[in-house]
């Protein structure tokens, strides 16, 4: 999963230097250049939490950016929790957390897969029935997301024909190509959720299998014009991906995003929805910090945090009082190109609800770090 | 009967994979008693040679981008073979007898081959070049003045630390030149996309769809697996490995070289691997850890199959593949759908990979309880140095 973490952490670089040269930081009239202490997680659970550890002990940072797989972000919860510090996440995930001490600007599943699953049936159920079949890692993200599609599924008189999952960095897909094909012999739609490099497996051996997206409409979470660059964009052309943003979002914000990025590491590098999260997160800190006046006093950062807005690539997004960002729901189709060319688009950002509102265990809850209570992180509306 | 061919077909090519990455590491272990951690990271090798060669290709074109693949697979062969001669000549060597060791050093072979490709520029091969050189004409210098000395053994130890240092340095220095500090490959996966021809599928027998790189994979291990037998069984050097094998002293004394024997053996091993790293690009992801996600399936192959059997590292091959595509896709509730309840539930329980991957292990073990040397243990005397 390295792959694709290093982007983000060239992107964080670029806000930084941004901001820098902008005159960095300004706090109690005084400016502040942001000096970054970059570690490596290294991919591995256990490093983020102790790399963690050292950033606020050791080095005394004000803030942390990072994490990558939820399980990462796991295991970092709660050094965060127990110093009371402040940790930025920047990748869509499944939600069911609400931590005070993390502000979420990737999407929620109502933000992402929900209004996703919601599209597929409009347009293909016609066609195709309300019938998906779940494909996905075996970790923490796509088995959460695959419960709260299943409800999704139900809520709509769907049905959820079957569910899959590959270890990870496993790249044998032969079993579940059999599966999908006694599923769904004449096509169906695929709920792809699988993370790094099992979907280059998936995309290369359906191909070969015969499973076409013309009659297999294959809706992914996990990939971006990054890992189409690695997986090949032969093979993902004409599958669809739900992001909330898109290199080919043709707003003036979204290509100067694209063009600073380029300049600084080189015109064949893309953009994508983890780089503009992980840029977001930045200036919604920067923005954060000089609305309170100071660095140390973090419960003062993290209260005025909430509220805020940011112009961000994808247009307006804001900091909801349950720590997640409001973000706008596009829909794309791989090209040949690598590029997406967006279907759907709600224009307005969607409001994040990190408890899921179809699985019956989290609904009807809510989670605002404004009310004064114990139980602040989830309870009942 | 429709069905039972597709099990097959599926059964086979999951087979194919396990077989052609575990033929090479069935040489060098079954054979030489090597544990190669390495082997896995040979299997990365060989796709990588293929990147590089359809690198190549891609600016022709055409009808010759469609031919690069045959031509990477014979470079990868003889690019991973040559690296293995390499690795056999210098470190390989010391080792033999002592499987521990070995197994730490290959280990750590494979750790430096991961970070290697990662980082690998032009810069950094200049400054291995250049420590390698200084390194050379200290110790020849050197051996010219002071071999007869006591000390030398320690003044030579000390004149490749300073190369090393050297290297260090050089590669510190040229890493300021832009062009040629910029990485081959970095730490990223790459793209390597499969001619044409293999892409898609070659039509349906029946109703059952051939998809084209499954059958090709099944057609290269089986010849690969042929040219083993053939090259083992039927040439000169196949005669003298099995003879260094079986007793190596004797053939010593009998004028077989046997340190050519070790070289070759480990070189073709390691070819092996890469013609297999090669064909793998054709199903998976292209990265640095390629080779990590391959080496428990082949040790697992080879452990079954029993230690130097090829017949045994066939079936072994077959077995596992069959399990799990029969297993992992849920087959057995089309074939008996009557089946109780309480069985059903346990069958829909193991039909995913994840599932069916861990029965495999169940099986493993519990074969080896009662086999402890696999199917086809190796009669007489084990390989020793």
């Amino acid at each position: 999963m390295a792959i694709s973490e290093t982007t983000l952490k060239e992107v964080e670089e670029m806000a930084i230097k941004e901001i820098n040269d902008a005159g960095g930081i300004k706090v109690a009239s005084k400016s502040y250049k942001i000096v970054p202490v970059i570690e490596d997680g290294a991919s591995d659970w256990p490093t983020f939490a102790e790399k963690a550890q050292k950033l606020i002990d050791s080095d005394k940072v004000a803030v942390v950016f990072g994490g990558w797989t939820s399980a990462s972000r796991k295991a970092m919860l709660p050094v965060f929790e127990s110093k009371n510090h402040i940790l930025f996440y920047p990748i869509q995930y499944e939600g069911q957390e609400c931590s005070r001490n993390i502000f979420y600007t990737g999407a929620v599943p109502n933000q992402q897969a929900e209004p996703a699953v919601q599209w597929l049936m409009d347009k293909f159920s016609g066609k195709l029935g309300k019938k998906v079949y779940l494909v996905g890692s075996d970790y923490v993200y796509p088995r959460t997301a695959n419960t709260i599609i299943k409800e999704q599924m139900k809520a709509l008189g769907g049905e959820t024909v079957g569910e899959d999952y590959i270890p990870l960095g496993n790249t044998e897909v032969a079993p579940i190509i059999a599966k999908i094909k006694k599923a769904f012999p004449d096509g169906g739609i695929i709920i792809n959720t699988l993370n790094g490099d099992s979907n280059v497996a998936l995309f290369k051996q359906f191909k070969a299998a015969g499973i076409d997206p013309a009659k297999y409409p294959i809706m992914s979470f996990s990939i971006a014009e990054e890992e189409i660059r690695q997986i090949g964009p032969e093979y993902t052309n004409g599958t669809y991906a739900a992001w909330n943003f898109f290199m080919s979002l043709d707003t003036p914000a979204s290509k100067k995003f694209t063009a600073d990025f380029q300049k600084m590491y080189g015109a064949d590098r893309v953009t994508g929805d983890p780089a503009e999260s992980a840029y977001n997160m930045v200036y919604l800190w920067k923005k954060a910090v000089e609305k309170a006046g100071t660095f140390e006093d973090l419960d003062k950062v993290r209260k005025d945090m909430i509220g805020l807005t940011f112009a961000a690539p994808q247009g307006e997004i804001k900091m909801f009082p349950n720590h997640h960002t409001s973000e706008r729901v596009l829909i794309g189709e791989a090209e040949p190109t690598g590029q997406f060319k967006i279907l759907y688009d709600s224009v307005k950002a969607i409001p994040p609800m990190p408890w899921n509102q179809f699985v019956p265990e989290t609904k009807g809850y809510t989670c605002d770090w404004t009310q004064n209570r114990p139980d602040a992180g989830k309870f009942k509306m | 009967m429709e069905l039972f061919f597709s099990q097959i077909l599926d059964g086979l090519s999951i087979a194919s994979v396990l077989l052609l990455a575990a033929t090479g590491l069935a040489i060098v272990f079954g054979l030489m008693g090597v544990i190669n951690l390495a082997h896995g990271e040979f299997l990365m090798l060989g796709a990588y040679v293929t990147y590089v060669v359809q690198s190549a290709f891609k600016p022709m074109g055409g009808l010759i981008f469609e031919l690069y693949f045959p031509i990477s697979l014979v470079l990868s062969f003889v690019v991973t073979a040559l690296i293995g001669v390499l690795l056999e000549r210098t470190l390989i060597r010391q080792l033999y007898g002592r499987p521990l060791e070995t197994l730490l050093a290959t280990w750590g072979v494979s750790l430096i081959l991961i970070q290697w490709i990662r980082s690998v520029s032009t810069a950094m091969m200049l400054g291995i070049l250049i420590a390698v050189a200084v390194g050379f004409i200290i110790s020849k210098l050197l051996a010219s003045r002071f071999s007869e000395k006591p000390f030398f053994t320690y003044l030579n130890g000390l004149g490749w630390a300073i190369s090393i240092g050297v290297g260090l340095i050089a590669i510190n220095v040229l890493d300021d030149i832009q062009p040629i500090s910029r990485a081959w490959f970095g730490p990223r996966n790459i793209d390597v996309t499969a001619p044409k021809w293999l892409q898609g599928s070659w039509g349906m027998i029946g109703k059952i769809e051939l998809p084209g790189l499954r059958i090709f994979i099944i057609l290269l291990s089986a010849l690969l697996l042929l040219a083993t037998y053939w090259f083992l069984n039927k040439s000169v050097w196949g005669l003298r490995i099995r003879a260094v094998t079986q007793n190596r002293q004797m053939s010593n004394c009998l004028g077989i070289p046997t340190d050519r024997v070790d070289s070759i053996t480990f070189g073709i091993g390691s070819g092996l691997a890469g013609v297999a790293g090669c064909a793998i690009t054709l199903l998976g992801s292209v990265g640095p850890n390629l080779g990590a996600a391959y080496i428990v399936s082949c040790f697992m192959v080879i452990v079954l199959g029993g230690v130097g059997n090829l017949l045994g590292t066939v079936l072994a091959a077959l077995l596992l593949g069959i399990i799990q595509s029969v297993i992992g896709s849920g087959t057995l509730l089309t074939i008996f759908p009557d089946m109780p309840a309480a069985a059903k539930g346990v069958v829909e329980f193991f039909a995913t990979t994840s599932m069916s991957l861990v029965l495999v292990f169940i099986f493993i073990i519990v074969f080896l309880q009662f086999r402890p040397n696999g199917m086809f243990p190796q009669k007489g005397r084990s390989v020793d140095a």
